[in-house]
């Protein structure tokens, strides 16, 4: 019988690789692969909290959390295509510009 | 028979969430989320949660990780020989002993919430997308529509930064070097034009001054 509780440990273990990628890598692409794998644990989370609490509620808002993940990754995206053309930075320890 | 899948698909997310952040290129990377994402979709195959699975498939593992490769081919990305933060590995173990004690705190909590109404016997006699389409266009139709303008910022978000002219390109732009001085290969281009338009000009001068 899987409960809740399984659902849970796996999605914080997802959360916390996707918290240590953001932490300890250091190409541009690969930290925001790790806040996609963020976005899926919470997702992981709403949908089954969702079901096993009988509300379709954490079904809806896991949709709008897909949608923003997909703003995020086209913003991000473009402003990674930005710093590679402007040759500001290879990685993201370069990055500096808002750094006072 | 689904604790089976569970442990399949919880055995599989956790291998290839962390191959994603090991590999060094990131096409390999890529390759790693997408096995990841199709899982977390069979994940919610397993919850009855049929039309989220279908999103996942198609607008992560099929838009979302299209626009990474793409991003990937484009740039032509190196891999950096030192690949991982040296001194951040203390930050990390720090935040792995958070995790720890928050899995800690789940294991402990019973979780007595307030069941809701839409239980799945009645959820399965509407259908499961339809049910969703109810509700999101009744209780949830003003969150709807921000996500719709939310998308649309993005979408001009992106355009405007991706078509703004970098740093250098800006600089040459906005002052023209002089024709000694040639910092980049910009100038140096246009200091081997120059003369050659000189030349064309001065012989169209001298032609029209002989007769």
């Amino acid at each position: 019988m899987i409960t809740l509780t399984h659902y849970l440990v796996v999605s914080t273990i997802l959360f916390a690789l996707g918290l240590i990628g953001v932490l300890i890598r250091r190409n541009f692409i690969i930290v925001l692969m790790s806040v996609e794998i963020m976005l899926n644990a919470a997702n992981l989370n709403l949908v089954a909290f969702s079901y096993y609490l009988h509300s379709l509620t954490g079904q809806i808002v896991a949709l709008f959390v897909i949608a923003i993940a997909a703003g995020e990754a086209a913003v991000g995206l473009a402003i990674i295509v930005v710093i590679f053309r402007g040759k500001i930075a290879t990685n993201v320890d370069q990055i500096n510009l808002l750094k006072w | 028979m689904s604790a089976v899948f569970f442990y399949y698909f919880a055995a599989v997310t956790i291998i290839s969430g962390v191959l994603t952040i090991t590999f060094r290129s990131p096409v390999h990377c890529g390759v790693a989320l997408v096995t990841l994402l199709l899982h977390i979709a069979g994940f919610f195959i397993l919850l009855n949660a049929e039309f989220i699975a279908a999103v996942q498939v198609i607008v992560y593992a099929g838009a979302i990780l299209v626009l990474y490769l793409f991003v990937i081919m484009l740039l032509n990305l190196k891999t950096e020989e030192r690949v991982f933060h040296r001194r951040y590995a203390v930050v990390s173990l720090l935040m792995l002993a958070i995790v720890g004690q928050v899995a800690v705190l789940v294991l402990r909590s019973p979780f007595a919430g307030v069941s809701g109404t839409a239980t799945p016997e009645l959820v399965l006699a509407v259908g499961q997308t339809r049910a969703i389409g109810i509700t999101m266009f009744s209780d949830y139709l003003l969150p709807f529509e921000l996500i719709g303008l939310y998308l649309l910022a993005a979408i001009i978000g992106a355009i405007v930064l991706a078509k703004t002219p970098g740093i250098q390109e800006r600089r040459a732009q906005m002052e023209p070097p002089p024709a000694g001085a040639s910092p980049d290969g910009n100038g140096a281009e246009t200091a081997v034009v120059e003369p050659i338009g000189a030349g064309v000009a001065h012989g169209h001068e001298g032609g029209h001054g002989h007769p």
